[in-house]
């Protein structure tokens, strides 16, 4: 039993799904026994944590400071073991194109894309190489801000035409924009749980929209519009390859802990291509990653003292 | 029902760093905390233990008495036993739904429409028909055309919505020609209206226009305002004046809603009004208010680029602009809360989804100076925008700069009353599309 310190809330866009995690993960610590210090991150993150000095920090943030790195970087420099993924893992999982780029080099598949800074399209005439990238990514496309966790900002292009309206769009949540290959089929999430020297593979869980024809990003987040599955129902060896290239994502980023990965299993070839790899995935009762291990048979009480467990191991 | 994301964005609108242009809020600063101090010591000194007792559901009999002289204040008479106090504005919308709305029962609002009265309507599952606006207010001639699209399939609203004055969100006023078209329309159909009057008396510029409600003789007119703009917000109490059934139906509802508004609140503003000066407490409101629009609408002109367009109002709290239909208001609060500077997107003000190039603006809720700051960082974040926008299409906007920099709009525009004139154009719904996710 320790003093527990859970970060949440923070300035990020997903500053609402990070109170509602972070506010179930302080119940499952009193539960738990432990002596919970609730922290709303703002400008005093800092003195906040010099008064409660906590013995361990969890994060219960999503998105920009909280999962990128930031957060964690703090942390280390006030030696305080936090849960999760360090520093630089937490860097290269919250950039989607770092994150991509290291997936390609390493042969783990994910979907064809180009990134670009808004200088590139400001400064040094981007626009006259669309044509080319959407010949090559062919329609519809998708675009996305490199940084930001939720479904904001997130466009389909079906059309040329439709692309510089998706660009404006994503840019307005980052600097950083990426195009990517639609792939049309199942949304899959393997959720990892890092239990000593393997990390474990959770049971998947599918999203499955309810209007089958037209996916619309925003449906994941709108209660009733999207139905969950799990375990997904998929034939073991894509079950398996499934599982092995989650774990093969949060090996090559670095993670430790606990992560989530989504990929798409695509239904003309049906091959996996991951996403993407949430090195801070909700901890909400709607969530995937609680869900995920409800399946496994670990409660939600369980799930916090595991990950509380591993805590100091990311750094 | 919006999507979580967007209410996770509007979250982040109410921190304290963020310059909020997107609350409706008055200027509550603006009231005397002497006042205060000795109006709750008259309260505590002549009615303490019935302040702190619970109150008739109508509302009390004092508070409805000072209620009658705000309407007449705008030429309505009303007897107080036709009045029932509320708790705000917002509950007449909820209690006119409960009492009238059915699940797929059709319900005609403006468009856009009080961002407010949507989760409303969408509760009691109302099938919300939007009619569009132009300078003028309500399009009629518009709303008899959906009247009579709805009546040959069999379907009859159970209420008009409107806001007549100085329109949230859009900032125009219904015409008085509209108001008797619109009141014809209501007796030769039988049709309720719900006139939605929060603003009434905040008129900075133009005479003053009859109420539905006045013109109507209370016969389809449900009337609906508040004290929380001429007075407080805090204080949670509004008003409605409806037809007798109706107004009976509303007070059950009231029952099992709250049984009462605030006993407290109401023997509170019962002491302000008796004693005495609230026309000019209402009077320097109107004086701050005028001078902040007119901030607003000076900032516009200097900060935004020149494709963006923008209302007018002659009263009331808000500003509707609409940009280039590339950029999404939603997606730019991103932005601009990055530059912590908050507004609301237009497609609040919407049930289908449109409305996703509008932003409404407030000002009446922050003091001038952060008017000036907070107009110019959106403008900023606007242009860089319609900069990129130009591109990535290779076709530059029709200027790089705003309107208000050095001679640019002199070229190929009148200077002046360029927002204004173009209101129709402003409030013209764009075409309906489903969003690209």
């Amino acid at each position: 039993m320790s003093r527990v310190a859970v970060l949440k809330g923070g300035r990020s866009l997903e500053r609402q799904v990070s109170l509602k995690s972070g506010a179930r993960v302080e119940e499952a610590l009193a539960r738990l026994g432990h002596d919970v210090a609730s922290i709303d991150v703002g400008g005093d993150l800092v003195d906040r944590l010099l008064v409660e000095r906590p013995a361990v920090a969890f994060i219960a943030l999503h998105g920009r400071d909280g999962e990128d790195g930031t957060v964690q970087e703090l942390l280390e420099v006030m030696g305080i073991p936090y849960t999760g993924s360090g520093v630089s893992a937490c860097i290269r999982a919250s950039d989607k194109v770092l994150a991509k780029h290291a997936m390609r080099d390493d042969g783990i598949p994910t979907p064809e894309f180009y990134a670009f800074n808004e200088t590139a399209f400001r400064e040094l005439g981007a626009a006259v190489a669309l044509p080319v990238i959407e010949e090559r990514l062919r329609f519809p496309i998708v675009v996305k801000p490199a940084c930001q966790g939720s479904a904001l900002g997130i466009k389909f292009a079906r059309t040329p035409a439709d692309v510089p309206t998706a660009l404006v769009a994503a840019f307005s949540y980052d600097r950083k924009v990426l195009l990517e290959r639609h792939v049309s089929g199942r949304d899959l999430a393997v959720s990892i749980l890092d239990e000593g020297e393997t990390p474990r593979a959770l049971p998947i869980v599918e999203a499955v929209p309810r209007e089958e024809d037209f996916y619309d990003f925003e449906s994941r987040y709108v209660i009733g519009r999207t139905t969950f599955v799990c375990p997904a129902e998929l034939p073991d060896q894509v079950a398996e390859r499934a599982a092995s290239l989650a774990i093969g994502v949060y090996e090559l980023l670095g993670c430790a802990g606990f992560a989530r990965v989504d990929m798409m299993l695509e239904a003309d070839t049906e091959e996996l291509y991951v996403l993407e790899l949430n090195a801070i995935p909700g901890l909400t009762e709607t969530s995937l990653l609680p869900q995920a291990a409800d399946a496994a048979g670990i409660g939600f009480d369980e799930l916090v003292e595991r990950i509380l467990d591993r805590a100091g191991e990311g750094g | 029902m919006k999507s979580s994301a967007m209410r996770d964005l509007m979250a982040l609108t109410e921190r304290e760093d963020v310059i909020s242009l997107a609350g409706g809020l008055p200027d509550t600063s603006t009231f005397p905390p002497d006042s205060y101090a000795s109006l709750m010591r008259t309260v505590a000194v002549n009615s303490c233990a019935r302040a702190l007792q619970y109150a008739p559901t109508e509302g009390l009999a004092r508070l409805k008495r000072c209620i009658v002289d705000v309407m007449r204040a705008e030429g309505m008479e009303v007897d107080p036993d036709e009045v029932l106090v509320t708790t705000g504005g917002q509950q007449v919308i909820d209690l006119v739904c409960k009492t009238l709305v059915d699940p797929g029962d059709v319900v005609v609002a403006e468009a856009p429409t009080y961002p407010g009265a949507v989760p409303t309507f969408c509760a009691y599952q109302a099938d919300v028909v939007q009619v569009t606006m132009d300078r003028d207010g309500m399009r009629v001639d518009e709303l008899e055309s959906t009247l009579d699209e709805l009546e040959r399939t069999g379907r009859r609203p159970k209420f008009i919505y409107t806001v007549p004055n100085f329109h949230n969100p859009a900032g125009v006023t219904l015409s008085l020609e509209r108001r008797r078209e619109l009141v014809r329309i209501a007796h030769e159909r039988e049709l309720l209206v719900l006139e939605d009057n929060p603003y009434g008396l905040l008129r900075y510029e133009a005479d003053p226009l009859p109420t539905l409600f006045s013109l109507d003789g209370g016969n389809f007119v449900i009337y609906a305002s508040t004290f929380s703009k001429i007075l407080s917000p805090g204080v949670r109490l509004g008003w409605t004046v409806a037809p007798r059934p109706v107004l009976e139906k509303m007070n059950i509802g009231k029952q099992a809603s709250d049984l009462c508004s605030s006993s407290l609140s109401q023997y509170f503003v019962a002491a302000y009004f008796e004693a005495g000066p609230w026309h000019e407490y209402v009077r320097s409101l109107i004086e701050i208010y005028r001078r902040r629009r007119d901030v607003m609408l000076d900032a516009l002109a200097e900060h935004y680029p020149r494709e963006a367009e923008w209302t007018h109002p002659q009263g009331g709290l808000f500003i509707w602009a609409t940009l280039p239909d590339y950029i999404d208001t939603t997606d730019l609060l991103a932005r601009a809360l990055e530059q912590r500077v908050a507004f609301v997107p237009g497609r609040a003000a919407y049930v289908d989804g449109r409305g996703g190039s509008s932003m409404r603006l407030n000002f009446s809720g922050v003091n001038e100076n952060q008017i000036r700051e907070g107009i110019r960082r959106i403008g900023e974040v606007i242009c860089e925008q319609v900069a990129l926008y130009g591109t990535l299409t290779g076709a530059p906007p029709a200027s790089d700069s705003t309107r208000g920099a050095a001679g640019s709009s002199a070229q190929t525009e009148p200077a002046a009353p360029m927002p204004d004139a173009e209101l129709a154009k402003i409030l013209r719904l764009p075409a309906k599309r489903k969003r690209a996710g």
